[in-house]
């Protein structure tokens, strides 16, 4: 088997055993990235000599007879609105295309103590804003399955750059679906842990009561080796959990048997797509026989979670966007001798940001303005309450939630773009992990149409990811579908 | 109701978040805004009277932790991604603020 195909595990295991490498790993995927990323345009920045030199450092230790850390060589991209020190980030963005953070998130930090060795930097809509990766300053990125259609969004970069073999991992920053949704477009695995499961220091704040930092992975068993690498505590974001951090590997048995599996029948039987239903039919008859119970369940409020979660988005986005002012870092606009500092933060907001990030800001501000406040940013609110009790109420009676991960396949470039209302809808099965908080993972569960891919996702319990991770694991092995490899 | 929005509305708007739109931003805003909360006003229907809002989700969190000092970010760096500082005295330069 080539390099390029291995899983996270074994590139990991080859290292520490010495038969690879970390340098040989690293010369693959960046020679994959050379070969493939000008047709899909998946990375933004590509930094090889950074990441080589890290890679020969892992194996000068190796040979030193130090230990080496889980992630030992395994190579990874960051999605471009997670800071590395002295490397661009940029999240697709005109406002900061000239901007080197001065520090590290902790995802980077700690994937770094784990041994991985970033690749550079991946292609998403600006500020995490969409559904398809279009917009984006650098451009569309194209999806490895079929190069005329979007590799969904927000994270469609780091999900092309896993599909496509030129990176074993990627993060992705997910706020109501931009993880999952790109997962399943691109056919592999998308983790969204629960909130607070992550530390989000040094992620580009977009929606910071749904935002959440979570790994792609051709398999279930990566994903949970990323997250056990970057889960816990940080002192330096306030809204981690205390929550003890289990081992998400021990997790995997393979035995799902009695596990409740909770299908919302009614919210899943309108508008979804003929052979994502297929799909999604095929994924819980293989659960059952796995040894799942089915169980249906109701979520009564879950059709109202698209319009409260673009309230309650574009009102956070509103807000925390309001700190591009080309003020300290970012792009300015130039001025003449006469304008003042109000000229300069209006026109250097207008230039860099892009047409989606300039809608958000305005219905954000529009809902949490006088008069507007109470009747729709206050009642979303309030309806995600509602919501948020759906669940608890259906966890009552099911261990985990099962249903599509986007309605539809990847959709052509450009097939959207004119209808923002259309681009929001795709979103529909994934937004209420977010208002409600709770862990969600999309598993590739076969095609539709023309070798188009399709995910299975899952809903676990708040801080129940193992269970979550256990029973997407067992589908996966079942399934078999984590195998199938993309034309580029 | 959603209220209808006009071109003055969407001008008022932009005001409040400083972005100066161009005339075509403004028309087609006027009509996409109108239509996305025109599709949100179905959450009104709901009947919420004594529901508490949710602002986020934390539970049983504690996020306090001592006041020690600890290094932060020396301040040539934090100047180092301004458009224009001025380095030595450690500050950013903006445009005059009163006329």
């Amino acid at each position: 088997m080539s390099l390029l195909d291995r899983t996270a595990r074994d590139i990991r295991d080859e290292v520490t055993a010495g038969r690879t490498s970390a340098v040989e790993v690293c010369t693959a995927f960046l020679s994959r990235i050379a070969d493939v990323d000008p047709r899909l345009n998946a990375f933004t920045l590509v930094d090889g000599d950074r990441a080589l030199d890290r890679a020969r450092t892992i194996d000068r230790r190796r040979a030193a007879g130090e230990r080496l850390g889980p992630l030992a060589g395994v190579p990874i991209a960051l999605k471009d609105n997670i800071c590395l020190r002295g490397m661009r980030t940029t999240a697709a963005s005109r406002i900061l295309d000239t901007f080197v953070p001065p520090y590290s998130a902790t995802v980077a930090e700690r994937l770094e103590a784990a041994d991985a060795v970033i690749l550079g930097k991946t292609n998403c809509d600006e500020f995490a804003m969409g559904s398809s990766t279009e917009n984006s300053a650098h451009g569309p990125t194209r999806n490895p399955w079929a190069t005329d259609r979007t590799p969904g969004g927000s994270s469609g970069g780091s999900a092309a750059a896993v599909a496509a073999r030129c990176a074993p991992l990627a993060l992705g920053s997910d706020t109501g679906g931009s993880i999952r949704q790109p997962g399943s477009f691109c056919g592999v695995v998308g983790l969204k842990p629960s909130y607070g499961r992550v530390s989000r220091y040094g992620l580009l704040a977009f929606a910071s009561s749904l935002d959440q930092i979570g790994p792609f992975a051709r398999t279930v068993a990566d994903a949970a080796l990323v997250l056990s690498a970057m889960a816990g505590l940080d002192p330096a974001d306030a809204t981690t959990a205390r929550e003890p951090v289990p081992d998400f590997q021990a997790a995997l048995t393979g035995d799902i048997t009695g596990v409740r599996v909770g299908v919302p029948r009614a919210f899943v039987s309108e508008g979804v797509d003929e052979g994502v239903r297929r799909a999604f039919d095929e994924a819980l008859d293989t659960l059952r026989r796995s040894g799942a119970t089915l169980v249906d369940i109701e979520l009564p409020h879950a059709k109202y979670a698209i319009p409260v979660y673009y309230l309650v988005c574009t009102a956070e986005a509103s807000s925390n966007l309001a700190r591009y002012d080309g003020v300290r870092y970012g792009h300015r606009a130039s001025l003449s001798r006469n304008d003042d500092l109000k000229t300069m933060y209006n026109r250097s907001r207008s230039e860099g940001f892009g047409v989606e990030v300039k809608r958000r800001i305005m219905l954000g501000t529009y809902v949490l303005s006088a008069g507007y406040y109470d009747a729709f940013y206050l009642k979303a609110q309030q309806v995600r309450t509602l919501l948020r009790r759906d669940y608890e109420r259906a966890f009552e009676h099911a261990d985990v939630i099962a249903m599509p991960t986007a309605p539809t396949p990847p959709f052509r470039l450009g097939e959207r773009l004119q209808d923002p209302l259309q681009m929001y809808l795709e979103d529909v099965f994934t937004v209420s992990a977010n208002l409600a908080g709770l862990p969600g993972v999309s598993v590739p569960c076969g095609f539709a149409g023309e070798r188009l891919p399709v995910g299975l996702q899952l809903m676990g319990r708040m801080f129940d990811e193992a269970t979550m991770l256990r029973v997407a694991d067992a589908y996966e092995r079942a399934a078999g579908w984590w195998k199938e490899s993309p034309p580029i | 109701m959603a209220p209808t929005l006009t071109i003055a509305d969407v001008e008022r708007i932009a005001a409040l978040a400083q972005l100066e739109l161009s005339d075509e931003e403004k028309t087609l805003f006027t009509r996409q805004l109108a239509d996305i909360l025109a599709y949100a006003e179905q959450v009104q229907a709901l009947d919420t009277s004594g529901v508490p809002a949710t602002a986020h989700v934390h539970v049983g969190h504690r996020a306090e932790r001592d006041d020690e000092p600890r290094p932060s970010l020396p301040v040539s760096e934090a100047v180092a991604n301004a458009p224009d500082a001025a380095t030595e005295a450690g500050l950013f330069r903006v445009p005059r603020v009163i006329g």
